[in-house]
């Protein structure tokens, strides 16, 4: 009797030990966010009072007006959208058929083409980036979207993540395809693609949130502030209002907004294709 | 038949090669030949558009006499010592309380992982201002004064603390999904046998989840080595502890896009590269003394 009760006790302070750590974490995590929330509706001599205040003393946009008027931001969005759009287009297109062809057809050299695959994909994306930059630079194209997505042409990551997926997938079935008198291509886009929707769904996930957080290549390539994207805006925001942080908060709000709001109603997709796919 | 047989074959080879050649056209334009001429630069100098002049070693000797070089290094591997194994062990934490039965699992989940879907850019920007030093919160949150970006001695350390920040809800995700694969059965015999919870951590989650762990970590330190985009974000040029929190992509950056020397550039991101490579070959080698494939 005696053992149940300490025992049901251990259990009630495992539980409230684990809530009570859950919750902190929680809040840890929220914070930033809110309270970026909270200084953006401030003065800036309210954002440098002490003690602080928590809650701003008015709702106002004045902030977001001040980083719309400096940074345009209609553009901002527009870019980054066409370089995420061009870029899952292109990993999603490319990658599904070279990583059929690399999981169900017999070719030569088709171990050796592989491994230039593994090799992309085991080296950091900045050694690339200087002579991809002079590439660039000499077709005359930067301050262009088609420089923005340019190092997304091709992803060795998604191959090498879609040929997993289609390994998965038996035989037969693609044979079944194949005696009923598809050709290859007709076997893989008719029958095996649409297998893959999962996958190509984390795919896209995993390849948007990486375009979009990407900050060194959009700089480097794209110095017109009009053909910037969100993060490289961001940069450049910083440094007209290097203490205005009030706006800083705004721009940033802006800037976080249409991935967050995504990300909320696609939740278990995000999180799975993010974390599914291994990451990079 | 065997004719037949044959101009199958070569149809489904012929496929086979259409069907990788975009990827693999763009791979060698896009990437391998920009890696052999990156590091052929390394032994470079930049004339400037784009003409470079082979100069052998003289960019790394260059770099091995450049303190400032060293400290980048250095900067990056502190950096690595403080993420890696706080962020792992946060993390591990984070994903044992969800693997425990609780209400909101889910919502708990979205929490944690929210900063994987922000840009590092935005992020870094509400941290700085968390960590400015007459203003931040934190500072009046804990009374004190700490220039925590601007002083050389906690500048590395604020980085730090971001960047564990936004990564834990990303590996507690991927351990979280290790820990659901221990069977059950393992605990309950355990229990039986009258072992604390302590112990069973110990004896039974710890090496039962070490490969996932393992590549957690593998993931974990290369991000970390390569380390760039919030440093750009929360140091400024004329912050007077640069020097002391720049990373080597920091500096690569700073060497290649900012001063123009494309070829000293080269050098630090081969450097960086090998750096890499030896600390991953080394973490393989080490794996063989924690971590457990099979029991």
């Amino acid at each position: 009797m005696k053992s149940t009760d300490s025992l049901r006790r251990s259990y009630a302070m495992t539980k409230f030990v684990t809530y009570f750590f859950l919750i902190l974490g929680a809040i840890i995590m929220v914070f930033p966010f809110v309270w970026m929330l909270l200084t953006s509706s401030k003065t800036v001599p309210e954002s440098m009072q002490i003690p602080p205040t928590i809650i701003p003393a008015q709702l106002m946009l004045d902030n977001f007006k001040d980083a719309i008027d400096s940074l345009p931001f209609g553009r901002l969005y527009i870019n980054t959208a066409l370089m995420v759009f061009f870029r899952v287009v292109c990993a999603v297109l490319f990658s599904s058929m070279a990583g059929y062809a690399f999981a169900k057809l017999k070719f030569r050299c088709k171990n050796l083409l592989f491994g230039i695959v593994l090799i992309q994909m085991s080296l950091p994306s900045q050694i690339f980036i200087i002579p991809q930059y002079q590439m660039v630079a000499k077709m005359g194209l930067s301050n262009t979207i088609f420089a923005l997505v340019f190092p997304g042409l091709v992803s060795a990551f998604g191959v090498f993540f879609l040929r997993q997926t289609y390994l998965s997938i038996p035989d037969e079935i693609g044979e079944a395809a194949y005696l009923d008198g598809c050709n290859q291509w007709q076997t893989f886009y008719k029958v095996m693609f649409p297998l893959t929707g999962t996958s190509v769904a984390a795919l896209t996930i995993f390849t948007a949130v990486f375009a979009y957080s990407d900050l060194m290549w959009p700089l480097v390539v794209n110095s017109d502030l009009s053909m910037m994207t969100l993060s490289s805006g961001l940069a450049t925001l910083r440094g007209q209002f290097s203490t205005n942080f009030p706006v800083l908060m705004a721009g940033s709000l802006l800037a976080m907004l249409p991935m967050v709001v995504l990300y909320l109603i696609f939740q278990r997709q995000f999180v799975e294709g993010i974390a599914g796919t291994g990451g990079k | 038949m065997n004719k037949k047989l044959s101009a199958a074959a070569r149809r489904e080879e012929n496929w086979g090669w259409f069907m990788v050649a975009p990827t693999i056209i763009g791979l060698v334009v896009l990437n391998l030949w920009p890696f052999i001429q990156t590091v052929y630069a390394s032994f470079c100098e930049h004339l400037g558009f784009g003409h470079y002049q082979f100069i052998g070693l003289k960019n790394y000797i260059t770099m091995f006499q450049n303190a400032e070089f060293w400290k980048a290094t250095w900067n990056t591997v502190f950096f690595c010592i403080l993420t890696v194994p706080v962020g792992i062990i946060l993390a591990l934490f984070v994903a044992i309380l969800l693997n425990s039965k609780v209400k909101f699992k889910g919502g708990f989940r979205t929490i944690f992982f929210l900063p994987l879907v922000c840009a590092p850019a935005a992020i870094a920007m509400v941290w700085r201002w968390i960590f400015n030093g007459e203003y931040g919160i934190l500072n009046q949150l804990l009374g004190a004064k700490i220039q925590w970006i601007t002083d050389p001695k906690t500048a590395v350390l604020a980085v730090a603390i971001v960047s564990i920040w936004s990564s834990i809800g990303y590996d507690a995700v991927l351990l979280l999904a290790g820990l659901q694969n221990i069977p059950k059965t393992l605990y309950e015999a355990n229990s039986i046998d009258g072992a604390g919870k302590i112990r069973q951590f110990f004896t039974i989650t710890l090496p039962m989840v070490s490969p996932t762990l393992f590549s957690v970590m593998i993931m974990r330190l290369m991000a970390s080595m390569k380390i760039y985009d919030l440093i750009y974000m929360m140091a400024e040029e004329t912050n007077p502890a640069l020097t002391d929190m720049q990373s080597l992509m920091y500096l690569f950056y700073r060497s290649s896009f900012v001063a123009g020397e494309r070829g000293y550039g080269s050098a630090i991101v081969v450097w960086t590269v090998a750096l890499i490579l030896l600390v991953t070959l080394i973490q393989f080698w080490g794996q063989k003394k924690w971590v457990t494939y099979d029991i």
